[in-house]
């Protein structure tokens, strides 16, 4: 079905130096590439800053660990080469959960999108972040359900065209960061696909600290949201994002809601507190009473 | 304090499976309370500190289900338990146990249902579901134990099946069972046999992570081992990598279901009781098969020839005991706490001139022995 | 949203007297390429822009705008990170690294 073109191998004298792998590919199952994504959707940029984080962390890539649910990005762990684990709709968090909880030793993160871990999955991230679960959740947030053609999901703003809301979207959307930072999350961050060099910095960040934390990475969604919405081609939306994209670190998170995705919105690290995790706890009290 | 407590005990069918998870080297739970199996959780989140287990309440049964198929994947043997409306929330990612092959297991303590239905008393109604509940064609195995003692041990026969077939293993326990105390004797620790997972032999870079062996089961490796494994829920090849063709799926899913099919015979577990000379058989399992012991009991004492056969593990249905016994007996009773579940796959398997009497009961109480001999002289007409 | 005025160093007012910018090199999977042209756009040097040729899923990828001098390779790897699909990556010659 696809079809092929004859290269111009003379260009390839022109320009730069070809090359037959990519440095990140020790950490990708390369041998999946190209991946499923659109033409410039940002789920590339979560991954290849999630490999850039872990790589200048110097962390044993035996470690780490990484679930994901259904979605566009659900497809993540497939692409990464870490003990990787694609799981149903919405069930990432608790999967990771059992994996982190039976062997702490193991980097957790879950990657997934926007519907899969605040509708389907909602109940268990508030719970995660709750507990205060040593796990690490990157959240693409492209304000729709990519993977089944563009419907509204809870990150969709009001008003906004989705397939199953031709007329308008008449919900509001969580405001997740917020969510997130109320239900007990240790880090917050909100960044999008653009700021490729702060969010390898904040995964970094995060990956060093303990606890439940939660970065937000709004990513283009051309084919499915962008499209109804007017943003645009990728380059727009990431032009966009470039533009109105304020940082402001450690801004309230009742005041980064994303109303509307026309105009500014905050990005930074809203939330990074030390508090003791799920995992802490469980060891304090349980070497304190369990001593018979 | 030791993981097996050796010695004679006074327990209930619900300590007793908790102890028999313990020394069948259980190390994770993962559940939310819900009568009437609550006191699985309770006594293990006791017992789980002191052993170096871990203990997690999960904000619902589906979060449950997910985290002990990764605790799984973490490598350390892990179960949940619940009952009927637990149950139902858990099928999704039973399913997702099914298509990973990952070893571990679901204590449903039934109650009467549909719905909410007598959260504290005795049903039977799930055995359909436990079978049939996700979606798609799959095989699984269930164990029925009907004494406390039971509880104990087939908990560890149910985590051997599952560590040496890969698939997520139902005890199916009653109400009855779950709550009545008994004489449990836990044996030594070096007299139980247990079986566990295999593990790859093969380097990281070689490793096929669903390649099965020639028994159609693949070694499993674990997280952190240095395998790098793919694991999805989506048809996926040996390595694990989706794959959406026929080409794949029909393999895949064939031997899913074969692991489990090809070895109905090595995987059944039955109790007879005077079924040789028998032109009656009933057929009953759990709870019930108390009652229907004395049914037969006192059938016998009248003089007529009718055997119990109790049914241990339902799925996968022991189709080829029936059948035999469908060459021998004029009829079969079936007596169970749901309005016909058990009794559509004797149906079956029996010959077109066997009479199948049904004994149904949708829940709230156990059968009297009267209500059985009513059925066995049915079908002993 | 939006309160806080918004603070810029321009980067011609930082004074670079005699240092010599590191000089990159760009390497490219062609075949990985699937057109979306964000290393096009968001180059700060501006060095790439879209050829004309295809790869073999129909594409164009990237190619080096020929202007010596100021727009030049510094081998930042912005590109690297910001390609979602591990098709372009930099790195800094070695001599160059050198006299950094």
């Amino acid at each position: 079905m696809s079809m092929e073109f004859d290269v111009d191998y003379e260009y390839q004298d022109r320009c730069m130096y070809m090359a037959e792998s990519h440095p990140s590919d020790e950490m990708l199952r390369d041998d999946r590439i190209p991946h499923i994504w659109c033409t410039g959707c940002g789920c590339g940029e979560i991954i290849s800053t999630y490999i850039e984080a872990v790589k200048e962390l110097d962390i044993n890539p035996d470690k780490v660990a990484i679930v994901s649910g259904i979605g566009c990005i659900g497809r993540a762990a497939g692409y990464l080469k870490f003990d990787s684990f694609h799981t149903t709709h919405g069930r990432a968090i608790p999967f990771a959960t059992g994996l982190k909880v039976a062997r702490p030793e193991l980097d957790v993160s879950v990657i997934s999108g926007d519907g899969d871990l605040f509708a389907i999955g909602g109940n268990h991230i508030i719970h995660a972040a709750r507990r205060n679960m040593d796990i690490l959740v990157i959240c693409s947030n492209n304000y729709t359900y990519g993977m089944t053609g563009g419907q509204f999901s809870p990150a969709t703003p009001i008003d906004s065209f989705t397939t199953t809301t031709p007329y308008g979207n008449c919900e509001r959307p969580f405001n997740l960061c917020d969510l997130l930072a109320s239900a007990g999350a240790a880090y917050v961050a909100r960044w999008t696909s653009i700021h490729v060099r702060r969010l390898q910095k904040s995964i970094k960040e995060a990956l060093t600290k303990k606890g439940f934390r939660f970065i937000e990475v709004l990513t283009p969604c051309p084919t499915g949201f962008g499209r109804r919405n007017k943003m645009g081609t990728a380059i727009d939306t990431s032009k966009f994002y470039q533009d109105h994209g304020k940082i402001d670190h450690g801004a309230d998170t009742r005041d980064v809601r994303l109303e509307d995705p026309l105009s500014d919105f905050s990005i930074g690290t809203f939330v990074d507190l030390d508090k003791e995790t799920y995992l802490e706890a469980k060891e304090r009290i349980f070497s304190r009473e369990v001593k018979k | 304090m030791t993981a097996v407590i050796t010695g004679t005990h006074f327990l209930t069918g619900n300590d007793a499976a908790a102890e028999g998870a313990i020394s069948a080297g259980c190390r994770f739970f993962a559940g939310y309370p819900i009568t009437p199996s609550t006191e699985i959780a309770e006594r293990v989140s006791r017992r789980f500190p002191q052993i170096g287990g871990s203990y997690i309440q999960m904000e619902d049964e589906i979060a449950s289900m997910c985290a002990i198929l990764g605790a799984s994947w973490a490598g350390v043997k892990s179960m949940t338990a619940t009952s009927g409306p637990g149950y139902s929330l858990m099928l999704e990612n039973i399913g997702l146990g099914v298509m990973m092959e990952t070893p571990t297991v679901v204590v449903n303590v039934q109650r009467g249902s549909p719905s909410t239905g007598i959260p504290t008393s005795v049903g039977q109604s799930d055995v359909m579901q436990a079978r049939w509940g996700s979606h798609g064609d799959y095989e699984v195995i269930a164990i029925s134990p009907n004494c406390p003692q039971e509880c104990y041990d087939f908990l560890i026969k149910a985590f051997n099946f599952s560590e040496q077939y890969r698939v997520p293993v139902t005890v199916l326990m009653d109400e009855c069972v779950s709550h009545m105390s008994e004489k449990v004797v836990i044996p030594k620790e070096e007299e139980i046999k247990l079986f566990n997972r295999k593990k790859p032999k093969d380097k990281p870079e070689k490793h096929l992570p669903f390649k099965p062996d020639k028994d159609m089961i693949p070694p499993m490796a674990a997280a952190g081992e240095g395998y790098k494994i793919h694991v999805t829920g989506l048809t996926h090849d040996y390595k694990g990598y989706p794959v959406m063709s026929a080409e794949c799926h029909e393999p895949l899913v064939r031997r899913l279901c074969d692991k489990i099919r090809n070895n109905v015979k090595k995987i059944t577990l039955i109790e007879e009781y005077k079924t040789d000379d028998a032109d009656v058989l009933v057929i009953a399992f759990g709870a019930v098969s108390r009652s229907a012991m004395t049914a037969v009991k006192i059938a016998r004492e009248r003089g007529e020839k009718v055997g119990l056969l109790r049914l241990i593990t339902i799925w996968p249905f022991p189709d080829h005991v029936i059948q035999a016994y469908a060459q021998k007996v004029k009829g079969f009773v079936v007596a169970e706490i749901n309005y016909g579940q058990v009794l559509y796959e004797v149906q079956r398997c029996a010959r077109t001139d066997n009479v199948v009497a049904h004994v149904p009961l949708t829940g709230g109480r156990l059968h009297s022995p009267e209500e059985i001999l009513d059925g066995i002289k049915e079908a002993g007409k | 949203m939006g309160k806080k005025p918004m603070k810029f160093i321009g980067r011609g007012l930082v004074d670079k007297g005699d240092k010599k910018s590191a000089v990159g090199k760009i390497y490219l999977i062609i075949e990985r390429c699937k057109g979306c042209n964000l290393c096009i756009e968001f180059c700060p040097k501006d060095v790439l822009k879209e050829s004309s040729v295809f790869n073999k899923k129909g594409y164009h990828p990237p190619e080096l705008i020929e202007v010596p001098g100021e727009k030049m390779c510094v081998g930042c790897g912005y590109c690297s990170l910001i390609c979602p699909e591990f098709a372009i990556y930099t790195e800094i010659e070695e001599d160059e690294k050198e006299a950094e």
